[in-house]
């Protein structure tokens, strides 16, 4: 297929623009080209529109009737980002044309023709990111407790690791590993040489049984599971759980209530068993429901190995009691089972139902207050905020104050977990609020992990009901608007600052980059994403890029980030959702200023320093010139 | 007893003292380090030093007494141990402590945490006693600042005390019984007669340049005679006669004729007054001139704006009772329009509603979003900034708004003020925010006694009329952050004090009663109080605009709900890492450093001009000409002049060493001042100023071990860089490392450091 064949009307003067922000109209001259719309006023310093046929999520046609004849009409687009934009076009001809162009462009399945494929970034990319977390050596960091995604060090060693040839990925790539004891690490988790020198990683191995996406299709190739499991343990395991998702490790937590309470115990403990205070967050689908299939010994052997000396462990459902299944109290005796639903139906369609809602009474700014609370209570969309919130609590309560290991699922795996496994991380580990700790932490707990950002972003709030198929859904929304809520209680404990969180969104749905194409790893591997696209990662990492992400009130903060999740401390993030309709001028000459002031006073300190220590030299040297005048 | 342990007590006390409550004042600026015992008071034999206030004397007595003291020869003060209290986030494990009943606080004391919780009895709303249960018998106390909390007293006939001796003490009958008329400052705060000249109305005026050629100023209303809940000063068009002034109070409710109160940049005006008693058919001409009188200052238009806040319905059935409305057939050139704000008993019943919502059990989100819903209090936050916006919009494009609601003290107030806010940038300032409430609300009359309940009143008067106010600003404060120079806590302590009455300033309903009942010269003003914590109150991010008028965004995604005001006592609920107090912070921090560049810099230009001039000396002692070096040297007296003085009184240079008092002192000594040139003095200025000031995130309690919560001020000390309470941190002085020599806040240990080095 040719884009050209799409494209009926490639150019059209005299189209009229109407955005809601803005209240005047542009006049302009309408590009279409393969991926883009363009809409320029051709004049100087005016804007012009592009637009990524991505981006539109619905196309609504509108035709002014004159004398019963068609004579042009409205195309009012829609867009994932969240923005709506209508067309005037003053003749039928082109106006049917360009609709139907639209339409088709915007309606593109096949991934290949995605415009990452098709684009080339204009400067040298210094950092891979689709090397930069590999899992190998995220997983090392995450046994050895390094940092993960951590600021670069200035001895950076190269080392290669080879994972096994079938799998695509893996060639061989020199990858810059930070530092020695991650190198260290590594190769225990390697199995080569240095084994025994982290005690951590002993119990930990990283295996390859999905190397060709057999055993289960959402994971990725390399994944941690406990060194006494072997491959063939997995595989049962697998066929126990639904789409194959076997119990994984997601996290490791170290600071638990022995740090905190009682530093010397925990420094005994350490000495002679250091996992004791280790509690472990795993994810995994739940155990499907087979007639004849009672249990899987494999599996409870998995987690009965991670319960190690601990006498109890969670297992957390995301889904909801009753609606999904769940392990049996007989043969999984040491875990308690708790409930904690997202949503009354926590699957990704109920989750884009209940954003469409809120996007709808968000851009409704005529309502009367009375309408608006009740449109933006029947949306959901904050229940569905605090429940996430609220189970992220409960698992991350589990592992820092019970020291317990817990093992979250909802249904399948794919969504309502991964916002709690993720947030979790968030909450208890303070590098995943760095801008590469929350890269890295999306690409393990959402990329690699399997979350179909194609499937969920394929349509979104504004497609209608009716046209969205079951497998649209908002969950990465849902989990971007959660960070923004622990970002409100602690807007100084994140490194990056919520515009980071806006890019995410665009590009999660939209994108140049390939970060976010395809449903699991078997597809972008398929597709050969790694190598024929340009990583979202390698784009933001630039310094340049970076500088305008960062918050500039962030100070480092070790300790563990417990939000509040009372309904009275959320907050709409209207930064986001209300930014085509409601002027955000103000946060963003407030984020400005505070910018402002907090560089002021780091250079008013340098500057002091600096006079101080002249002051005091020219003081000397009046001294001696004093004490010369006196003798004389 | 002696001393160091009366001293001892009095420290433990005086931590003990929340920052939040508003006895705190009392103990403001003590320094018991220096101030010596006088005669007088004395507590078990021993002399009590003067700052020492009778209240802490009778508490200490009572607290080492356990029989019950009188206290003011009537009032019973107790003392309840093993009380609990329950807060709505803590239902199962209320902590346990000590309750003290006070004349004038309630007090909560737990031993654990050294954390106390204090309740004014002005600022109670109601006392409940509820059903006996196993512990005890719990009180349920809610407060006009929101606060509600539960204590449970072991023995219900204690409990039962408790409860009828705040009955009597909560809500005095009389308005002379107020907390203002006991209220007494420490000695040296400040003195009774600061702020009560603070604001004039007569130059509040001036400043928008009136009177000029069509306003004047109305000498009729000096005794009151036309209204007497107007101020004895109204400015009136210069046309209005006697007779149109006259008979258009007389035609007015309650005597309020249309008077101005804010005249725009453009001519275009904004006059306040009551509804007309017009009933169905009644009409008074020279009510109707006035008007037209009204409209002839602004030549902008021939027409202006009447706005009646009330909905129309209201407004209507006002006809029945003789009065209503202006009619648009008789008043010429005047567009009339209703805008619909609900009266007191609505926005009173809706706050109710809104606590509620604040105070479920076990909350979800619809629940709580259902309850603010039903509430309506978002509605008519928003159609009082709705009716403001009007106002301003006309104002702003050059139309006359003449307001009233029915008796124009609420609806009226608040919308008359609120609109100034929108328009003129003088009133987004500290200065300037309180003037406005001086002129809108106390000069112009405002029911304070009964909307805020000071004294026992029908129930049916209390409205959280000002609140709304207060409200409606910060939804403009947080639409527009830079636009204002004053902070949310400035609001907060505005609210808390007009419901404390410890200051005369919110006493009364009107001008007259504040004269009547002579607080200027009775009670304390607020506005003293509070420009001695200007620091405070100012928004670290407010660029001043002139000339800019603010336009309100009434999307109603755009009305927020005020959390930290109806909220605020809910500790649990609000962001961790408080943005405001930390920015205001590195402002205050950026300011000190900016002082000590200034002062390095003057010093090194000293320095070098020095180093510059005896090598030119050098050269003149060769050349040998005395007369060439004394010209640029006597300049050079004369610059420093200014330093050298300053330094003197800072740092009372009578040392011996002193360069001046040498007897042999070469020339270009006196041109550079011999404490400037030491390097032992120039270490000294540079160790009086903290370059790197402690981080404020992980600090949870000062030194003196008082915890800090959500609302605590944490002060930095600008010598030292470390955080203490607001009570550790009493001490202003000008550091000598500072050029502009501003008292700045320093801890008691660097005061005293300080003291040392310069006796």
């Amino acid at each position: 297929m040719e884009f050209a064949d799409l494209i009926k009307t490639p150019k059209l003067d005299g189209v009229f623009l109407h955005t809601t922000t803005a209240n005047a109209t542009v006049e302009g001259t309408l590009c279409i080209t393969g991926h883009h719309l363009l809409l320029s006023a051709r004049q100087e310093n005016t804007q012009e529109l592009w637009l990524l046929h991505k981006n539109i999520d619905c196309v609504e046609k509108k035709p002014s009737i004159g004398q019963n004849i068609v004579m042009g009409g409205i195309i009012t687009l829609k867009c994932k980002d969240l923005r709506i934009i209508a067309l005037e076009i003053k003749y039928a001809k082109d106006f049917f044309n360009v609709s139907a162009s639209l339409e088709a462009l915007s309606a593109i399945q096949n991934a290949e023709l995605d415009y990452p494929f098709f684009y080339r970034p204009m400067y040298s990319i210094l950092e891979d990111g689709y090397t930069m977390f590999r899992p190998e050596l995220e997983f090392a960091q995450l046994i050895s407790g390094l940092s993960m995604g951590g600021a670069s060090s200035p001895n950076v060693a190269n080392i290669t690791i080879c994972t096994p040839s079938t799998s695509a990925m893996a060639s061989s790539i020199p990858h810059p590993l930070q530092n020695g004891f991650a190198l260290e690490a590594a190769a225990a988790l390697m199995g080569s040489s240095g084994s025994g020198s982290c005690m951590a990683a002993c119990e930990w191995r990283v295996s390859y049984v999905n190397k060709d996406f057999g055993v289960c299709a959402t994971y990725g190739a390399t994944l941690i599971v406990p060194k006494a499991i072997s491959d063939e343990q997995l595989t049962l395991s697998a066929a126990f759980r639904d789409g194959g998702r076997f119990p994984v490790l997601s996290y490791r937590h170290e600071n638990g209530v022995g740090l905190i309470a009682f530093p010397v115990i925990k420094l005994c403990l350490y000495n002679s068993s250091s996992h004791l205070l280790q509690a472990t967050l795993m994810r995994s689908a739940q155990p499907l429901s087979i007639q004849g299939i009672k249990r899987c010994r494999a599996d409870e052997a998995i987690l009965n190995l991670v319960l190690g000396r601990s006498k109890k462990g969670f297992i957390v459902d995301t889904w909801g009691k009753g609606k999904s299944n769940t392990e049996t109290d007989l043969h999984y005796s040491q875990w308690k089972k708790v409930n904690r639903a997202i949503g009354n139906v926590s699957s990704p369609a109920a989750i884009l139902d209940s954003f469409a809602k809120l996007i709808e009474a968000c851009n409704d700014t005529g309502c009367t207050t009375d309408k608006w609370l009740s449109r933006l209570e029947s949306s959901g969309w904050l229940s569905l905020v605090l429940n996430s919130l609220n189970a992220s609590c409960v698992v991350a309560q589990c592992l820092d104050q019970e020291g317990s290991p817990v093992l979250v699922h909802g249904a399948k795996g794919l969504d309502s977990t991964l916002i709690v496994t993720s947030l979790v991380q968030i909450i208890l580990n303070p590098d995943c609020r760095t801008v590469r700790g929350l890269q890295a932490l999306i690409e393990r707990e959402w990329i690699q992990a399997g979350h179909p950002f194609a499937s969920r972003h394929r349509y979104s709030c504004y497609t209608p009901h009716q046209t969205r198929n079951k497998n649209s859904g908002a969950t990465f929304v849902l989990f971007l608007d959660c960070i923004y809520q622990l970002y409100t209680q602690f807007p100084c404990s994140f490194e990056f600052s919520t515009q980071l969180l806006i890019l995410l969104f665009e590009h999660s749905y939209f994108s140049q980059y390939g970060t976010f194409l395809c449903d699991s790893e078997r597809e972008r591997q398929e597709l050969q994403v790694h190598t024929r696209t340009t990583s979202l990662w390698s784009y933001l990492n630039r310094p340049d890029v970076l500088q305008t992400l960062l918050n500039p009130l962030y100070e480092p903060n070790a300790a563990v980030i417990w939000p509040s999740v009372a309904p009275i401390s959320l907050e709409l993030w209207s930064e986001l959702y209300l930014r085509w309709v409601i002027d955000q001028r103000n946060l963003t000459t407030t984020m400005a200023q505070i910018q402002e002031l907090v560089t002021t006073e780091k250079e008013l300190r340098i500057q002091a320093l600096k006079l101080r220590k002249q002051a005091l030299e020219l003081s000397q040297e009046v001294m001696t010139l004093i004490n010369e005048d006196d003798d004389d | 007893m002696d001393f160091t342990r009366f001293m001892n007590k009095f420290n433990e006390i005086e931590r003990q003292l929340s920052p939040t409550s508003a006895l705190r004042l009392s103990f403001d600026n003590i320094s018991p380090e220096t101030e010596e015992p006088p005669d007088g008071k004395r507590l078990w034999g021993v002399p009590v030093p003067p700052f020492v206030s009778d209240k802490v004397v009778s508490w200490i007595e009572e607290e080492f007494n356990e029989a019950p003291v009188y206290y003011n020869g009537n009032s019973v003060l107790k003392k309840v141990e093993n009380v609990r209290m329950i807060d709505r986030y803590n239902t199962k494990n209320p902590t346990v402590g000590t309750l003290y009943l006070t004349a004038t606080h309630l007090i909560f004391v737990e031993p654990d945490s050294n954390k106390e919780t204090w309740i004014l009895h002005m600022h109670i709303a109601s006392i409940e006693k509820l059903p006996l249960s196993t512990t005890g018998s719990p009180l349920l106390i809610r407060c006009k600042t929101f606060l509600s909390v539960t204590f449970v007293i072991p023995k219900d006939s204690e409990c039962h005390d408790v409860y009828t001796s705040l009955l009597k003490l909560f809500q005095p009958v009389s308005i002379n019984k107020l907390y203002c008329f006991n209220y007494q400052p420490a000695k040296d705060d400040f003195p009774k007669n600061a702020g009560w000249d603070f604001f004039k109305l007569e130059a509040e005026f001036k400043h928008m340049l009136v009177p000029n050629d069509n306003w004047t100023l109305c000498s009729m209303n000096e005794k009151y005679e036309l209204c007497d809940t107007y101020p004895r000063q109204i400015y009136v068009p210069k046309e209005a006669t006697t007779l149109m002034l006259i008979s258009s109070s007389r035609f007015r409710s309650k005597g309020r004729l249309p008077a101005l109160t804010y005249l725009h940049n453009n001519k275009a005006s904004i006059c306040r007054c009551s509804q007309p008693l017009s009933g169905f058919s009644a009409r008074c001409l020279e009510d109707e001139q006035m008007l037209e009188a009204i409209r002839k200052t602004n030549t902008n238009t021939d027409y202006m704006y009447v706005v009646d806040t009330r909905p129309r319905i209201n407004a209507m059935a006002n006809r029945a009772a003789g009065k209503g409305y202006e009619n648009e057939a008789f008043y010429e050139n005047i567009k009339f329009h209703f805008l619909g704000i609900e009266n007191i008993h609505v926005q009173r019943a809706s706050l109710q509603k809104v606590l509620e919502a604040c105070e479920q059990k076990s909350p979800t989100m619809s629940a709580f979003l259902n309850a603010l819903e039903s509430s309506g209090w978002l509605k008519h936050i928003r159609s009082i900034l709705d009716t403001s916006s009007f106002i301003a919009n006309a104002v702003d494009k050059g139309v006359s708004v003449v307001v009233h609601c029915s008796d124009g003290w609420d609806r009226t107030a608040q919308v008359c003020s609120l609109a100034q806010l929108m328009l003129n940038p003088y009133y987004r300032t500290i200065k300037g925010f309180q003037a406005l409430i001086e002129k809108d609300w106390l000069a112009f009359g405002h029911k304070f006694s009964e909307r805020c309940g000071h004294i026992q009143t029908d129930a049916r008067e209390v409205s959280p009329i000002f609140t709304q106010f207060l409200d409606c600003t910060w939804q403009l404060m947080s639409q527009r952050s830079e636009s204002f120079e004053f902070n949310e806590r400035f609001l907060l302590i505005l609210h808390d004090h007009v419901h404390s009455c410890q200051f005369g300033t919110f006493v009364g309903n009107c001008e007259k009663d504040r004269l009547d009942l002579k607080l200027a010269e009775r009670t304390f003003s607020l506005w003293g109080y509070m420009s001695n914590h200007l620091n405070e109150y100012i928004n670290p991010l407010y660029k001043p605009n002139v000339d800019e008028s603010i336009k309100a965004n009434l999307a109603p995604q755009c009305i927020k709900f005020w959390r930290g005001m109806y909220s605020r006592f809910e500790s649990g609920i609000h962001p961790r890492e408080p943005l405001g107090d930390l920015l205001l912070d590195s402002k205050e921090h950026c300011n000190s450093l900016e002082d000590h560049v200034q002062h390095l810099t003057k010093r090194i230009a000293s320095f070098k001009n020095y180093i510059s001039k005896s090598a030119k000396k050098l050269q003149d002692a060769t050349t040998a000409n005395p007369k060439a070096s004394k010209e640029p040297a006597s300049n050079e007296i004369n610059d420093n002049k200014y330093n050298y003085d300053k330094k003197l009184s800072e740092l009372s240079a009578a040392d011996d060493d002193h360069p001046l008092k040498a007897t042999n002192m070469s020339f270009a000594n006196l041109s550079l001042n011999a404490d400037q040139t030491s390097p032992q003095a120039l270490t000294e200025e540079i160790s009086s100023v903290a370059v790197d000031w402690k981080p404020m995130r992980n600090v949870t309690s000062c030194s003196c071990s008082t915890p800090f919560d959500q609302f605590s001020k944490k002060t930095h000390c600008f010598r030292c860089g470390d955080i203490f309470c607001e009570r550790c941190i009493d001490k202003n002085v000008a550091l000598p490392g500072h050029d502009s020599g501003k008292a700045v806040p320093v801890c008691r240990g660097c005061f005293r450091q300080m003291q040392k080095q310069s006796p």
